[in-house]
């Protein structure tokens, strides 16, 4: 507590909000404080009021005015009517809710809408061009990937990462690395040779 | 979900004096009114089921540019605590020279949850105890300091054997720890006054009497980096689950070994699956400690391992298991090719 010293003064860290923080105890008016200090977006010291979001979804920007609560997830399904991505256990236990970000595959059942701002989204409705679907797509048509087709999104969006990631190389490696994504339909043999089927396509893709 | 702001850190110093000055009034670091974020696998997770309840969430994620660094020299490694899971286990230089590390990150959770889930938080991963993951449960000490443990008379087939109280006796359920442990790794932690660095098995606290105190951190305090001296080539990562994939450890050992002719120079066992906290394994490497590595010494060192031992009603199994996980990991970890 009394060398505080040991970190530079600079914006958001002087020795005026420092002992006005450190005096206090509850959080909202230290966070007001703070907030103006270091000039944070979406800051604001009321939890009930909406925050203003802006996200990059599949190339086109929206802005949104969301609970701070809001996971990505909910963002999509919600308020952007993108209701390809699926919510099945809402807590990072299935794999339904897997979008990419900045490329890589993430649950956006456990992604505040906040965070993912300012990188860029894809979800399974970005993924087809001039009406053809992309490779991982097709593959999960011609091999009979799904039944109920709930956790299909989800897994597709999953299967274009493991085969990008380089974990498509053997049917031992599509398991272990599609383990993320549950199929309630057992559909896993199928799934297996989709993306096997698919890591083919994506690499010719990428050669010719 | 209750509630809560949420507030982008600029820089380390913003984000702790948010945190700091949001204590809990019994200073226990998961009860206080403002949590860091970032990858946010367990808050976000725990804060939909009631069990965390934060006023305000502080998104650490923007000091990724300078605390996610991963960095070798001749015998000391540093992960900077937000690394991200995957990045860390797809490391080459660390597949070779701590080839443990990597088992223990590529073994966890998901490919989706290791993307985005921190090493910092990674170790401060809480409970998957089933009666503290749902509130609808009273009498859980963890969650209701007092409260009595649901799961003494409950469902206990996933909790812990060793390190346990009787007021709690919670699995830590993480991998990456275990190789930490295993590894003398130290933890750097930045804080109001600068930066300390504690032993990382100081970080967890066994739960005794107050098992609501899961670790040494005060609020206002965050991971930055953990320091680990090697290299080990010699090290794996043996992880035994109800199903092959995406499942957390029933026991699992993260072994290393100095061998020289057959002789186990240096000796280190961490256990995970089967403790309270972060386990190392002392007494079975005082047994191992400079011998030749032999079967029957050690059937005696994982002997020695469980010795304290003390399971419920349906973990007795934890016992025998987490001894051959021992036995199996030291074979392997003898013989692989470095
Ligand atoms: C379905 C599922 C399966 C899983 N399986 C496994 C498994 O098999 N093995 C395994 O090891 N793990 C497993 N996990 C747990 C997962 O690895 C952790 O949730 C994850 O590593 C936490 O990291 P995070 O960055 O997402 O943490 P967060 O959720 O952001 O943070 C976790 C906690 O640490 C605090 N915190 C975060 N960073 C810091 C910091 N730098 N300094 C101080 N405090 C900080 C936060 O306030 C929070 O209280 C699983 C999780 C899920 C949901
Ligand atoms: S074992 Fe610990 S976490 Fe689980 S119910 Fe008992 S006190 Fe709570
Ligand atoms: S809905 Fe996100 S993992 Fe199940
Ligand atoms: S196709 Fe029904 S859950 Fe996978």
């Amino acid at each position: 507590m009394t060398n505080q010293k040991d970190f530079p003064a600079g914006p958001g860290f002087n020795r005026r909000t420092f002992i006005g923080a450190a005096a206090g105890t509850a959080v909202a008016p230290i966070v007001a404080k703070a907030a103006g200090a270091s000039g944070g977006p979406a800051a604001t010291s009321d939890p009930s009021l909406p925050v203003d979001v802006s996200l990059d979804i599949n190339s086109a920007t929206r802005s949104l005015r969301i609970d701070a609560r809001t996971t990505l997830l909910d963002a999509l399904r919600e308020h952007t009517g993108l209701t390809g991505s699926k919510k099945g256990c809402d807590h990072g236990q299935c794999g339904a809710c897997t979008v990419l970000i900045n490329g890589r595959r993430v649950l956006s059942c456990l992604t505040l809408a906040v965070v993912a701002q300012g990188q860029r989204i894809v979800t399974i409705e970005g993924l087809a061009e001039d009406g053809e679907l992309h490779p991982m797509q097709q593959a999960f048509v011609d091999q009979d990937a799904f039944q109920c087709g709930y956790c299909t999104p989800g897994q597709i969006m999953s299967g274009i990462a493991c085969v990008r990631e380089g974990h498509a190389g053997s049917d031992d490696a599509i398991r272990e690395y599609m383990s993320g994504n549950i199929c309630r339909c057992a559909a896993y043999p199928n799934i297996v040779a989709a993306v096997r089927q698919a890591a083919r396509a994506m690499s010719d893709e990428q050669k010719g | 979900m209750r509630p809560f702001v949420y507030q982008r850190a600029s820089d380390a110093p913003s984000a702790i004096q948010n945190l700091a000055t949001a204590t809990a009034a019994n200073n226990v670091l998961t009860e206080a009114s403002a949590q860091p974020l970032a990858g946010g696998t367990t808050l976000i997770d725990l804060m939909k089921l009631d069990v965390m309840r934060p006023k305000a969430v502080v998104d650490i994620n923007p000091l990724a540019a300078s605390w996610s660094n991963v960095s070798l020299d001749d015998d000391n490694l540093r992960l900077g605590a937000l690394a991200r899971m995957s990045d860390v286990a797809a490391n080459p230089e660390i597949q070779q020279h701590y080839p443990v590390i990597a088992d223990t990150l590529k073994l966890a959770a998901s490919p989706q949850l290791r993307n985005m889930a921190s090493l910092g938080g990674n170790v401060l991963q809480r409970t998957r105890c089933s009666y503290f993951r749902d509130v609808s449960y009273h009498n859980c000490n963890k969650r209701n300091p007092g409260s009595g443990c649901a799961a003494l008379e409950g469902f206990n087939r996933s909790h812990a054997v060793l390190g346990t109280s009787e007021q709690c006796i919670a699995t830590y359920p993480g991998d990456f720890a275990q190789a930490l442990m295993a590894l003398d790794a130290t933890v750097e932690i930045t804080g109001r006054s600068g930066v300390r660095k504690i032993r990382f098995s100081d970080l967890h606290k066994r739960p005794g009497e107050s098992p609501q105190a899961e670790t040494t951190l005060s609020p206002g305090e965050l991971i930055s980096a953990f320091l680990i001296p090697g290299p080990w080539p010699r090290s794996v990562y043996l992880k035994v689950r109800d199903r092959q994939s995406y499942e957390f450890a029933l026991a699992s050992a993260a072994v290393a070994l100095d061998l020289q002719d057959e002789v186990m120079r240096d000796a280190r066992i961490a256990l995970g699956g089967v403790a309270a906290v972060p386990w190392r394994a002392r007494e079975a490497e005082a047994i191992l400690k400079g011998q030749k590595f032999d079967d029957a010494l050690i059937d005696r060192a994982a002997d020695a391992a469980f010795a304290d031992a003390r399971p419920h009603r349906h973990n007795v199994f934890k016992v025998a298991l987490g001894k051959r996980v021992i036995s199996r990991a030291l074979h392997q970890a003898a013989t692989m090719e470095i």
